[in-house]
């Protein structure tokens, strides 16, 4: 079965019609890259599925978003619970202005666990996971504005891997990352995959290219072209796909 | 010819901006200069009458008496030199009228001119004396001595307890419950501004929508622009009326009621300042925690309170200094009566209003206008301190977001 699916979305801004008949499928485990041009929509696609536009007003949205065969904005969804399942990652390393340990048990600490040592052994796993704990692990009670950006990054993936949600959405993660960083996120990514099916918005197409299994192409708000990533690359159906991905405009 | 002209006229606009900011700095130094200049003078000076001198037996041990004891004993609550650190003997308070207890009008003379050698003779005779008398009837070769009578010193201003400047024979003052009165009203007022103005600040950054905003945020900063004479109408016919049906009271000019007009006062302070800090959160990091699956309300008091913490602290601060320096509203509705409160439904004298009502009775130059000045040196450094604590806050939120 599909883990994610949109079925004949549109999106609105006020006026601007800013995602045009979506349809899209999503495979479970799997890394699905959403490039494109900025301004394509791409990320407001990839904020359907936390509801996160809800939070901008004057905001309409018709058609059907699907998370596990169910309807995300049917009414009587609870969002809090929604959010819950899937984790988000954005484009700056956004830490909270806590300790290095309380970021990752912030969502565990949110959602009502006050298991102590429930919440110490998930933070410590999760931060194993993202293969930070070595760096920090002496230093967990301090401010995690002290960590450098890639490590910041690392524990915000981290912070939304502790809540174990089926579905990560990445928002342009590595953009503000330098190249080690960024090659040290994308090999998490890689690791991340067996349990999570997880969704990238990327402006960087070797990134897309090396770290996801199907790639989407979004145009001034239309899917352009969806497909397995190497199809995309190398042989892609359409043209404005090719022009796109070979740097002849975008 | 152009380049030299050019030149010329940036070097004079540099040198008149430099003047005006000058100026302004030295104003501000002068200000303070003469605010302490005159504040200091109250200190060392005699809160006795002028031109009196307090004479006692020279075989008396007593070298001073503070106001506060002179007050008592014209009161008759200290009646043996022993409380002054004396003998055990009672006090005879000798006044200048007294003289015709002791000695017939003949023998004063019509124009006085027996009273130095009496005096002398009163003072001389009587161990236990204290006496009280203009400076002019001073004899040559007087026997008594002068003792140091109502000095006004560091403890007997701060830690005075009455404030009286007008008393005879001695002028009462004590900061204490002009000060404590100020911080009654003060704290009164920031205990009901800052849960009030916190949950406003939080309603317009985080829950209204932008419609009522736009209507609501220009509402609160109008009030930061009605004058105080205006809050203290209010204050005055609103109010007070409620207090005193309210809690059964003699009178409702409390300093309850002040603390109410400050605290309204200082809402649009604490409302606008913390509500910029918490629309300082980045949208970044609220979006995170909801995507976190966390409510509103979660992310509201666990990210966006914390994150604005330093400038919450701020507006509470400079909260707490608009209600100190406020005068007028206070003057209008607090009662005033100079006594340390035990409760804030008494009524209460700040340090501001006292100024304001007393400044102009006191003569120029005088003990009492010393005396005010003072008080305005109190509140000088009450207000930079607070200010000091702000700055520091706001630093050392700088540091904090690297």
């Amino acid at each position: 079965m599909n883990k994610l699916e949109s079925k004949q979305v549109n999106f609105y801004y006020g006026s601007s019609h800013a995602l045009k008949d979506i349809n899209l499928a999503i495979e479970a485990n799997t890394v699905t890259a959403l490039i494109g041009p900025s301004g394509c929509g791409k990320s407001t696609y990839l904020r359907l599925f936390n509801r996160m536009n809800d939070l901008i007003s004057d905001t309409r949205l018709t058609g059907e978003v699907i998370i596990d065969g169910v309807n995300i904005y049917k009414k009587g969804i609870n969002v809090d619970n929604l959010r819950k399942m899937t984790g988000m990652v954005f484009q700056k390393p956004n830490p909270f202005p806590k300790s290095i340990f309380e970021n990752v048990a912030y969502g565990l600490r949110v959602n009502g666990i006050t298991d102590k040592k429930f919440i110490e052994e998930r933070v410590e796993t999760t931060i194993k996971q993202v293969v930070l704990w070595d760096e920090v692990k002496d230093k967990l009670k301090k401010s995690a504005f002290e960590l450098s950006g890639g490590q910041q990054q690392r524990l915000c993936i981290a912070r939304a891997m502790a809540i174990q949600p089926s579905v990560i959405l990445m928002d342009e993660p590595t953009s503000a990352l330098d190249p080690i960083s960024t090659s040290k996120v994308e090999e998490l990514i890689h690791e991340l995959k067996t349990k999570y099916t997880i969704v990238i918005v990327t402006h960087n197409m070797q990134q897309a290219a090396r770290v996801s299994d199907h790639t989407a192409f979004f145009y001034l708000g239309e899917l352009v072209e969806y497909g397995v990533t190497k199809q995309i690359f190398t042989n892609p159906n359409v043209e404005r796909t090719q022009n796109y991905i070979t740097g002849r405009f975008g | 010819m152009k380049p030299f002209f050019k030149n010329f006229s940036e070097k004079l606009i540099e040198g008149l901006l430099m003047i005006c900011g000058t100026i302004t700095s030295l104003t501000v130094v002068l200000i303070v200069f003469f605010l302490f200049k005159e504040g200091l003078g109250v200190f060392n000076k005699k809160a006795v009458e002028e031109g009196y001198v307090v004479m006692v037996n020279k075989s008396n041990p007593v070298n001073s008496i503070s106001p506060e004891d002179i007050k008592n004993i014209f009161d008759s609550k200290i009646t043996s030199w022993k409380d002054l650190g004396g003998k055990n003997d009672s006090i005879i308070l000798f006044r200048l009228e007294d003289i015709s207890n002791y000695f017939t009008d003949e023998q004063i003379g019509e124009n006085f001119e027996g009273l130095p050698l009496l005096l002398n003779r009163v003072v001389d005779s009587i161990p236990q004396i204290l006496a009280f008398f203009p400076e002019k009837y001073l004899g040559k070769n007087f026997k008594g001595r002068e003792i140091e009578a109502g000095k006004i010193t560091f403890s007997t201003f701060f830690g005075g307890k009455e404030w009286f400047p007008t008393a005879q024979p001695a002028a009462q003052l004590g900061v204490m419950p002009l000060v404590m009165g100020t911080l009654w009203v003060s704290l009164g007022a920031i205990l009901l501004a800052l849960p009030l103005g916190l949950a406003a600040a939080i309603f317009l950054s985080e829950i209204a929508k932008d419609k009522v905003r736009r209507v609501m945020k220009p509402l609160i900063e109008l009030l930061a622009g009605i004058p105080s004479v205006v809050y203290g109408f209010f204050g005055l016919v609103v109010i007070v009326p409620a207090i005193q049906k309210l809690f059964n009271l003699p009178v409702g000019e409390t300093g309850l009621a002040g603390s109410i007009i400050l605290g309204i006062m200082a809402l649009p302070t604490i409302i606008t300042i913390s509500e910029d800090a918490m629309r300082n959160t980045p949208r970044a990091m609220k979006e995170a925690s909801l995507a976190l699956g966390a409510s509103k309300w979660q992310t509201i008091y666990k990210i966006v309170i914390p994150y604005s913490i330093s400038g919450i602290s701020a507006a509470a601060i400079l909260g707490i200094g608009r209600a100190i320096g406020e005068t007028m509203a206070v003057l209008m509705v607090t009662g005033n009566a100079a006594v340390i409160p035990t409760s804030i439904l008494e009524p209460m004298r700040t340090i501001p209003a006292t100024i304001a009502a007393e400044l102009g009775e006191a003569p120029d130059g005088g003990l009492h206008y010393k005396a005010l000045f003072a008080l305005g040196c109190i509140l000088f450094i009450i207000t930079l301190v607070i200010n000091l604590i702000v700055e520091f806050i706001s630093g050392s939120k700088k540091n904090r977001r690297v």
